[in-house]
Order: structure tokens, then C-alpha cells, then sequence
């Protein structure tokens, strides 16, 4: 081992894998950190100065307009976003967690079956469902209400088939038998028991809906027409598509994009333990 | 679907006053039912009933009566609007352009994400966890903000990108017509190079390392047990990756509809995706709903031949 020549191959190998995941992580920031730089500006520097180079500090400002351009809406935005991504994602992760410790933990026939179906919806595209969904919406009259789009987002088969997986590994089969024993009924069971056992594994499944829906473009964009429903993607994309007729909402753009995605991205260096045993799990199969 | 539930354990020992275990055995059906009913409810109303609502409706045709202006009616109509759907030439453009778009990105983004991974999983590199951080970043951010984010980085008025190159003599023109289909892949690739990676380095982290002992042991240098051992152990995982690409390259809308409000060269049926939508748009439902189902179609059969053909080959 103490041969100079590895030693030298190994200098080698290391200064160029360095320089290799280097580049890359330039390539991962650089949108981000344009994005910053961007959002710090007056609208007249945006095209004047240089993108990678801060000058004139505007952030201040920029945020005011942001949140005061038509009465306010980016912040109704932001409201409609949490009660889409967060409280959809809570909704979804406690009925898959309920879904998935039943197929896991009880027995009963069809249950395989009733999984299979289940995997099976993991596959179906989200955007072939968007358009019947406007169809069955608009015949019942939800279409342009929140629940057009919360409801169908509650639903994760991935959620039930994380949730399978964790019930499985995490409570053991005898608490639940001596928790049955001290006369406690299923749902207690289930709630004082299994659920503290399972809460990294829930934390992993909401955050990965979270992701999901927040990433859902197509489905408010078919939903929604009234703009005080929409989540702040839609709304961007909206006033993105503006800016060739009103430059100067470019500069709002920009700093909502900034706005909506660094509380995001906070959370996820914040809780990486968890979704990275979600993705372990991901990998098994 | 509640009624297989209903008909419960076999396991479950009901004394005689109707009230169960007396051996420890599982729950009645009733509370089984309990458990499925609140995720399986909505799985029917909001999955299940809008496939095969879009199915019903792919069979339907547009009759009128009366001239272009008359009252319409729907009725049965075969596979008149399959058949609509195949005859399209737009459809198959947007097909061969998302097939061009896939056969090109998912291999490169698979490609960077393996090496990552690799190089992750090795005793060379420091900071490990901040280039771990910094490659799953991007997964927070929506494909829409993203979208808007590259736009800026794509347009010749504000892009340091554009300055830097034609500072050094380039001119290039990210939203040309021959390049905007690959700077709608960038776009993906910056949006999933991470996410793949990190599937991949989960899945190398839980390889014994007394495997690598073995294999240095035998004289293998690190290339051979990273391509010969690491690789085909984590295969599984590569396949996962790739037909989540494939599912996620299909449904393409929120990049190349982002760009579009910037670039004259794409149109409003450029993925199958956007066609769906814009024909959706035009009140033509039938014909909207064939080309989902067909969508869904090629999806499946992508994604399971794919599994199928890699799991044949390496046996697993």
C-alpha cells in the first residue's frame, strides 16, 4: 500500500474526481444562485448588468412589489400552495399510513390483490388522469374549487406501497399483539403504538407527496381558471407568460420564483436523513 | 372492493357473544374496512373511475345533426377515434420528438448520475455530503420554476451563460429550432440528475464491503469492482431509474410549455402531452381522451418491456 506509484495514481484519480463533481455542483447551483443574484436587482439591471455579479441591492423592494401586485395575490398564492402541497400532503400521508399497516399488518383475503391494484396506479401517468378528472369535475361542479385540486392529490399509491414497506420493517407483529391484549382497539393500536414507530418512515412519505404536488403543473392548470385559486407555479407561469406585454413583472417573477423555492429547499437540507431512507427503500425493489 | 375485506380473517375467533380473539387473533372486518375505506375511497373516485372514464369516453364519436352548426350527440364509435389519433400527423411528431428527447437525455442523465454515485460511494472525494446536498437540490424545485429559472439562463437579453460564450466567440441560440428540444432536456436533466443518483448511491450503501475485499483480493482494481461488481449488484436500482425516467419523459409539459412562451419554435402540440391538452382545449373530449389513453399505453409498455428485457438479460 505504501507504493509511491499507487499513491501517485491515487492523487491522480482524486484530483480529477474532485474536479469532475466540482463542475458538476457549479452546474446544480448555478440556476439557484443566478436566481439569487437576480432577485437583488432593479429591473433596469436585470439586462444591463452582469447575471453571475451582484449590483444595486433591491431585494427589499423587489419582495414589496411582489407582494403588493394585484392587491396581494402572490401571497393568496402562497396560502393556496400550503393548503395544496402541506395539508394535502398530511391528508395523504395518514390514509396511506392507515392503508399500508393494514396490508401489512393484518390478514385478510384479497389483500394481495388489493395491493397489486394498487401498484398498478403507481403507474398510471398523473397527466392521463388530469383530463377525465376535468370531465367528472366539471359534470359535478367542483371544477375551479380548491377541492379539484386537493382531492385528487390526497391519493398516493406510492404513499401506501412506502407505508407497506415501513409497517412491515418498523412495528414489530408482538407489540401490536400485547397492545390487543391490554384491551386497546385497533385504531389505538394503530395511533398510540404503530404511529410513534412509524413517524421518520411518515415524515419520508409526506415529503415525497409533498414534492409530488407541489411538482403537479398539469392538474391545477386543467382545474383552474380563477387565478385567486391557484398555487404559485400556475400563478408564475401565468405572469411569466405576461412579461413580453409588461416587462416589468419579469423582475416578480424572478423574486417569486426565488420566494417559493429557498423555504423548500431549507426544509429538505433540514430533514435529509428522512427522505434519504425513502429512497433507500425506493432502491430495494 | 370493500366486500373482500368484509369477508375477513380466517384467523379471527369469535366467542359467542359476537366479540372476537381470544387468542390474540387480527381485527374484525368491519375495522379492516375502517382502515381502507379513507385512502381507498378517493383511490376509486379520483384514479380508478377517471381511467376508465377516459376509456369510455376514447369509444365514443361526435355525431351532428343538421350541418357543422347542428345540435351534436355522442355515441358509440369503435375505434374511429383511435384510429383519428394514429392518422395524425402531429401526434406522430410529438411522439418522434419526446422519442428523440428520451433516447438522448435519460441515457446521458443515468450516465452522470452512475458516476456520481460511484464516485460518492469511493474513498476519493471529500464533502462528500455537501456535493450529495447540492445534486438533490434541484429536486425541491418544481419543473415550472425550473423552467422559468433556465429561461433567463436561455435569453440572449439576460443570460451570463450567453455573455460568457460570446465572449469567447460562440453565438449560441438555446431557443433555435434545432436546439430547443435539448435545452428542454437540460432542463430535465438539471431537475433529476440528483434524484437518480441519490436512488443509486442508496442502493451501493447497502452492498457488504467484505464483497470488495474479496474482489481486491483477487487483484481487481477499483475500475473493475466499480463495473464489474458495484454496477450489475446494483442494477436493479438503474432499472428503477430508467423506467421512472421513461414514465416521467412521456408526461412532459411544465419545461417545454415554459419555454414556449418564449421560443416561436414551440408549438402548441410538441409533447403528446401538450396535443392532449390542446385538443382538450378545442371541446374535442373523445379525441382528448384517446390520445391519453394511448399515452398510458405506450407508458406501460415501455416501462414493463423495458423491466422485462433488463431483468432476462441479468438474470435477476
Amino acid at each position: 500500500m505504501s507504493n509511491t506509484s499507487v499513491n501517485r495514481e491515487s492523487r491522480v484519480s482524486r484530483t480529477a474526481a474532485m474536479a469532475l463533481m466540482l463542475l458538476l455542483a457549479i452546474y446544480f447551483l448555478l440556476p439557484i444562485y443566478f436566481l439569487i443574484v437576480a432577485a437583488t436587482k432593479p429591473q433596469g439591471d436585470l439586462a444591463t448588468t452582469n447575471g453571475l455579479a451582484f449590483s444595486h441591492f433591491n431585494l427589499f423592494d423587489n419582495l414589496r412589489v411582489l407582494f403588493t401586485r394585484s392587491d396581494g395575490i402572490f401571497g393568496r398564492w402562497a396560502v393556496n400552495t400550503v393548503i395544496y402541497a402541506v395539508l394535502g400532503a398530511a391528508v395523504g400521508t395518514l390514509i396511506s399510513a392507515l392503508c399500508g399497516y393494514a396490508l401489512a399488518k393484518f390478514r385478510f383475503r384479497g389483500r394481495e390483490f388489493l395491493f397489486s391494484v394498487i401498484l398498478g396506479g403507481v403507474l398510471v401517468p398523473t397527466t392521463a388522469l388530469a383530463l377525465p378528472l376535468f370531465l367528472l369535475f366539471s359534470a359535478t361542479g367542483i371544477v375551479n374549487t380548491y377541492l379539484a385540486v386537493f382531492l385528487p392529490s390526497i391519493v398516493s399509491p406510492f404513499g401506501v406501497y412506502l407505508a407497506r414497506i415501513f409497517a412491515n420493517a418498523s412495528v414489530p407483529q408482538e407489540l401490536i399483539e400485547s397492545a390487543r391484549l391490554d384491551g386497546a382497539g385497533e385504531f389505538r393500536t394503530f395511533f398510540s403504538v404503530a404511529f410513534k414507530l412509524m413517524t421518520p418512515a411518515l415524515v419520508t412519505i409526506f415529503l415525497f407527496q409533498f414534492v409530488a404536488i407541489w411538482n403537479n403543473f398539469f392538474l391545477p392548470m386543467v382545474m383552474l381558471q380563477k387565478e385567486s385559486l391557484f398555487p404559485i407555479t400556475l400563478g408564475l407561469y401565468q405572469w411569466n407568460g405576461q412579461t413580453a406585454r409588461a416587462p416589468l413583472l419579469q423582475q416578480s417573477v424572478i423574486t417569486g420564483s426565488l420566494v417559493s423555492i429557498v423555504p423548500v429547499i431549507i426544509v429538505f437540507i433540514l430533514l435529509q436523513r428522512f427522505w434519504r431512507t425513502g429512497l433507500a427503500a425506493g432502491s430495494l425493489k | 372492493m370493500t366486500d373482500l375485506a368484509t369477508r375477513a380473517s380466517t384467523r379471527v375467533v369469535t366467542s359467542p357473544g359476537g366479540r372476537r380473539r381470544l387468542n390474540g387473533g387480527g381485527p374484525r372486518a368491519g375495522t379492516i374496512t375502517a382502515f381502507l375505506i379513507p385512502f381507498f375511497l378517493p383511490f376509486v373516485l379520483f384514479y380508478l373511475v377517471p381511467v376508465g372514464y377516459a376509456l369510455w369516453q376514447s369509444f365514443r364519436a361526435v355525431h351532428r345533426t343538421g350541418g357543422q352548426y347542428g345540435t351534436s350527440y355522442t355515441s358509440f364509435g369503435g375505434f374511429e377515434q383511435y384510429q383519428k389519433v394514429f392518422e395524425n400527423t402531429e401526434f406522430w411528431s410529438s411522439i418522434g420528438r419526446i422519442g428523440l428527447f428520451g433516447v438522448v437525455q435519460v441515457p446521458v442523465m443515468l450516465f452522470v448520475a452512475l458516476i456520481m454515485a460511484l464516485l460518492l460511494d469511493t474513498p476519493l472525494l471529500k464533502l462528500k455530503s455537501v456535493f450529495r446536498m447540492t445534486a438533490f437540490m434541484p429536486y425541491a424545485v418544481p419543473g415550472v420554476i425550473a423552467a422559468i429559472m433556465w429561461s433567463y439562463l436561455y435569453s440572449p437579453q439576460l443570460s451570463p451563460v450567453v455573455d460568457l460564450l460570446n465572449g469567447i466567440g460562440l453565438d449560441p441560440d438555446f431557443l433555435g429550432p434545432g436546439a430547443v428540444l435539448w435545452s428542454a432536456a437540460n432542463i430535465s436533466t438539471w431537475l433529476w440528475t440528483g434524484y437518480n443518483m441519490l436512488i443509486m448511491y442508496s442502493a451501493l450503501q447497502s452492498i457488504p464491503q467484505e464483497l470488495y475485499e474479496a474482489a481486491k483480493l483477487d487483484g481487481a482494481s477499483n475500475w473493475a469492482i466499480a463495473w464489474r461488481v458495484k454496477v450489475p449488484i446494483i442494477a436493479p436500482s438503474i432499472v428503477l431509474t430508467t423506467v421512472f425516467s421513461i414514465i416521467g419523459t412521456l408526461q412532459l409539459y411544465a419545461e417545454p410549455a415554459v419555454l414556449r412562451q418564449i421560443s416561436s419554435n414551440i408549438s402548441s402540440t410538441f409533447t403528446p402531452n401538450m396535443l392532449a391538452y390542446a385538443v382538450a382545449s378545442g371541446n374535442n373530449y373523445q379525441q382528448a381522451a384517446a390520445i391519453s389513453v394511448v399515452i398510458a399505453v405506450i407508458t406501460f409498455v415501455l416501462s414493463f418491456g423495458f423491466m422485462r428485457l433488463t431483468s432476462k438479460r441479468a438474470g435477476l
